[in-house]
């Protein structure tokens, strides 16, 4: 059968759906932080797919910036969780507690 | 005469008031005399205002003064009216309030001297005059139970003068409370009178009942509701408690407030109401019968009191016993038929208001002899005291002239009025009046024990060493002249007629048996006193040790302080009756709220346990609530 | 045809590796599979005709992030931890569950309107067009993102020094 939007949606709404699993339920930092590159990257799967079955450029314009985005949460992520790292000489989520009652 | 000029009266001390505690108070305090300046200049226009009103009305028809009403407030449909009443009985109370108070300032000056609160006491005594005096010429009962408030106000303020000593504080506290316990049934009457007839206005009121518009038994709780104002402020039985006490405060204080005018309110308020108390059997005859009984009951503890402004307070709430057996007695011929009611009205005001008139000169002249006489000797007990007729004739004199008017000795002025309550309530009490004639006797003899202990005999006390006692200045012997004076013509100024009551000749008097009853019976209870007191042909000290038992109860004033205050006060209501409330508070209310409080805390700190702090939960909880929003658009579109 | 093999293989690899990010428990070999499915999404661009993304996918996601995820894990190392799953691990499966069934439900449930012809060639032009260009504005916000980019650097080099 013929490729249509649908797949590209299901497929990603798959991975959307993966990486929410990962962002809810793991426990290293760093893993939940992939997972939510993961998010990012489906949801610009959605977008190109707009854009290429709508036949409008604007999706992938987006997309850019989506990516723009995500490689700055990216790195400033990460400079938290390696700041966190020197700190508690941890990076189990499980630990973060802080605002604990 | 202009009605402004009538507002006037009693506004011009309330002006007096402000002045001193606005302007001279804050900023001339080193001059208090100013104070005095202004309360003189005050009371002495509104006597001259009371003077005109007097002749006005005197020469008016049916002896009234017309006089505008003022809408007050109007609170939807219904209007509240204020105005001012003139008539005899109002011009007649305007002149007693006046003199009287005029005379105590001018005393007060003298006694007063070198007291540092001179501000404070004559700022009161001025509001205290313009409340009498708006009380008597207020024409609603509204705007009487105003100045009612405002002369019980300053009978605590002024008893309470000196407030740093205990018992003066204690004094004036119970005066108040004691009361505010009459005021209380008599604010109860006002609002029952007036959701039975939707007026406040006196003159409507009495037409009202009159008419037997209003229904015999919310009448007859109304009458003794405000009668029950009345046995409080005029201090008689079961309210009589507060009196004596209350001569902690200065003796122009006692001489003004608690003699001649505030405790004569409540006979006035009798007076005023009259018609609506003779349109009621019970309460006519409940009076009475208190006033009655009061005048023989309080005469007894006035027997063994040690301490002269006791022994006269005692005198005082008899005297005021007196009045309302007058007025009672009347009454209770017009309520059985055996007087007509016009006649009847207005000779039972007459004869109440009559012995109020000549009472208030010789009651306030025998206080202001007492504080000259403590001006001396630095005391009010007459065991201290003895042979001050040498060192204080003019004292001596008035006291003595007072005295006698008051136990009712012809020609004074004090047996007519005394007359008058005589010969009604034998008309148509003679129960009553079996009472009456054995108080007589007592008047005059414990009138003259005091005497005989305060001025006869041998000075027994230590004040002033060697420099010997001296007679009181000038400044507090003219005022005492000019009541002393009063007190013998009074009964001669046509008070009565003027008041509606029937005229005597001078001599003629002499002729009725009960004149010459009375007179006796005061004669008698003059010499006992001389025969115990003066030739000490009986010891004091025997008769007391043979009579123990009455002395005993006659001295703790048959133990109604002690009932009051440790039986009723303490036991009943303190520890039963509030300690209940106060379980109440403590528990029920403090309890919900403080259970509120307590459960709102517990609830949250279950649900606190849902911070746990961790992000990913709190993710979840996210993702969850966007669920339900979908679930939801999906449900209902 | 082609491309419906192409989309396959893609798609399969791209859930595969997304799978074993999320449950393997070594950390890094969890980061060498995120990066295969960076990969083939990169791919799956392709197949959809967008040149230039798919280029910047393999630039930023893997070039970038990948290198800036395996740089991470190195500096957190812990011994024996790796990456276990946490508490919620039930609950974020029927979430996880929950949502994708109602995606599908969504997507499949849509009439979409799509038009299946042909993709039109380069796109590097058409997005320049589209960014720069005097009708289309988003200049702006490729200004702002500059901006977003050097706020990030800053932050990260803040937060990252010694004291």
């Amino acid at each position: 059968m013929a490729i249509g939007l649908e797949h590209f949606l299901i497929l990603s709404a798959v991975l959307f759906a993966i990486g929410l699993y990962g962002v809810l339920a793991k426990r290293n930092v760093v893993v939940i932080l992939m997972s939510i590159e993961i998010m990012l990257s489906a949801v610009n799967i959605a977008m190109v797919a707009f854009s290429r079955y709508g036949q409008f450029i604007t999706g992938q314009v987006f997309v850019i910036f989506i990516m723009v985005v995500a490689a700055a949460e990216a790195a400033v992520g990460l400079a938290l969780i390696i700041a966190i790292y020197r700190r508690r000489k941890t990076v189990d989520a499980d630990k973060f507690d802080l605002m604990k009652w | 005469m202009p009605s402004e000029l009538v507002l006037a009266i009693f506004l011009l001390p309330f002006f007096s008031f402000a002045i001193i505690s606005f302007i001279i108070r804050p900023f001339f305090n080193h001059r208090p005399l100013l104070s005095w300046y202004v309360t003189i200049a005050a009371i002495g226009t509104s006597l001259v205002l009371s003077i005109w009103a007097l002749i006005a009305v005197s020469g008016a028809p049916h002896h009234v003064l017309e006089m505008p009403n003022y809408e007050w407030v109007a609170i939807g449909d219904t209007v509240i009216y204020v105005g001012v009443t003139v008539d005899a009985l109002a011009a007649a109370m305007l002149i007693v309030v006046t003199v009287v108070s005029l005379m105590v300032q001018i005393y007060s000056r003298g006694y007063m001297k070198g007291d540092g609160g001179l501000c404070r006491y004559f700022a009161f005594m001025s509001l205290f005059t313009g409340s009498m005096l708006g009380l008597v010429l207020a024409d609603n009962l509204l705007f009487l139970f105003l100045f009612w408030e405002g002369v019980g106000l300053c009978s605590y303020l002024l008893i309470g003068f000196w407030y740093h000593k205990p018992e003066a504080a204690r004094a004036a506290m119970k005066a108040f409370l004691v009361t505010r316990l009459g005021d209380f049934g008599f604010l109860a009457a006002i609002l029952l009178l007036y959701t039975k007839t939707g007026t406040f206005d006196i003159g409507e009121l009495q037409n009202l009942a009159l008419a037997g518009a209003i229904g015999s038994t919310a009448l007859t709780w109304a009458a003794i509701g405000i009668f029950s104002g009345a046995v409080g402020k005029s201090a008689q039985f079961p309210l009589h408690t507060w009196l004596p006490d209350a001569m902690e405060g200065p003796t122009p204080v006692s001489a003004l407030i608690h003699a001649a005018t505030m405790v004569a309110a409540g006979v006035y308020l009798v007076a005023r109401m009259f018609p609506v108390f003779v349109s009621s059997t019970t309460a006519i005859t409940t009076v009475a019968i208190i006033g009655g009984f009061t005048a023989i009951f309080a005469a007894s503890m006035g027997l063994v009191m040690n301490d002269i402004k006791r022994v006269l307070a005692y005198s005082t709430i008899s005297q005021l016993g007196y009045m309302m057996l007058g007025l009672g007695a009347v009454g209770v011929g017009v309520s059985s038929g055996a007087i007509s009611l016009e006649a009847g009205l207005a000779l039972g005001v007459a004869v109440g208001i009559f012995h109020l008139f000549t009472h208030a000169f010789f009651k306030s002249l025998l206080f202001l002899g007492a504080g000259s006489v403590s001006h001396a000797t630095e005391t009010f007990d007459m065991r201290e005291m003895g042979g001050l007729r040498k060192a204080m004739p003019w004292t001596f004199i008035m006291f003595v002239i007072a005295s006698l008017s008051l136990a009712g000795i012809w020609p004074l002025a004090g047996f007519w009025s005394k007359e008058g309550i005589l010969a009604e309530s034998l008309h148509y009490v003679p129960v009553l009046f079996y009472l009456a004639i054995i108080t007589v006797f007592m008047t005059a003899f414990y009138m003259f024990r005091v005497i005989f202990l305060t001025f006869g005999g041998e000075y027994r006390g230590q004040a002033h060493g060697n420099h010997g006692l001296h007679e009181s200045p000038l400044v507090m012997l003219l005022p005492m002249g000019v009541l002393t004076v009063l007190a013998v013509v009074a009964g001669f100024l046509g008070v009565n007629e003027f008041l509606g009551g029937e005229s005597h000749s001078f001599f003629g008097a002499l002729t009725h048996s009960l004149a010459w009853t009375s007179l006796i019976w005061a004669a008698g209870g003059i010499f006992l006193a001389y025969a115990i007191y003066g030739a000490k042909w009986l010891s004091a000290a025997s008769l007391r040790q043979r009579f123990a038992p009455i002395y005993t109860l006659l001295s703790r004033k048959y133990w109604f302080d002690e009932l009051y205050e440790r039986l009723f006060l303490m036991r009943f209501l303190i520890d039963g009756f509030f300690a209940v409330l106060h379980w109440f508070d403590d528990h029920i209310i403090d309890g919900a709220v403080n259970g509120i409080a307590g459960g709102t805390v517990a609830a949250g700190s279950v649900v606190r346990k849902l911070e746990t702090g961790q992000l990913q939960a709190y993710g979840l909880a996210i993702f969850i609530g966007i669920l339900v929003i979908v679930a939801f658009v999906f449900i209902f579109n | 045809m082609g491309l419906q093999i192409a989309f396959w293989i893609l798609a399969v690899v791209s859930v595969v590796a997304a799978l074993a990010v999320v449950s393997l428990r070594n950390i890094f070999r969890a980061a060498l599979f995120l990066i295969l499915c960076f990969f083939a999404i990169a791919g799956i661009y392709v197949t959809m005709g967008a040149d230039f993304l798919a280029g910047a996918q393999v630039l930023i996601y893997v070039g970038a992030i990948g290198v800036l995820i395996i740089f991470a894990i190195m500096l957190t190392r812990e011994g024996r931890e790796g990456s276990p799953s946490g508490r919620l691990r039930v609950p974020a499966l029927l979430i996880a569950l929950i949502f994708l069934i109602t995606m599908v439900l969504v997507v499949t449930g849509t009439d979409w309107g799509a038009v299946t012809e042909g993709s039109s060639g380069p796109t590097t032009s058409a997005i320049a067009e589209a960014i720069f260009g005097e009708d289309s504005g988003f200049v702006l916000a490729f200004e702002i993102a500059a901006a977003l980019i050097l706020a990030a650097i800053i932050g990260a080099i803040v937060l990252v020094r010694d004291k």
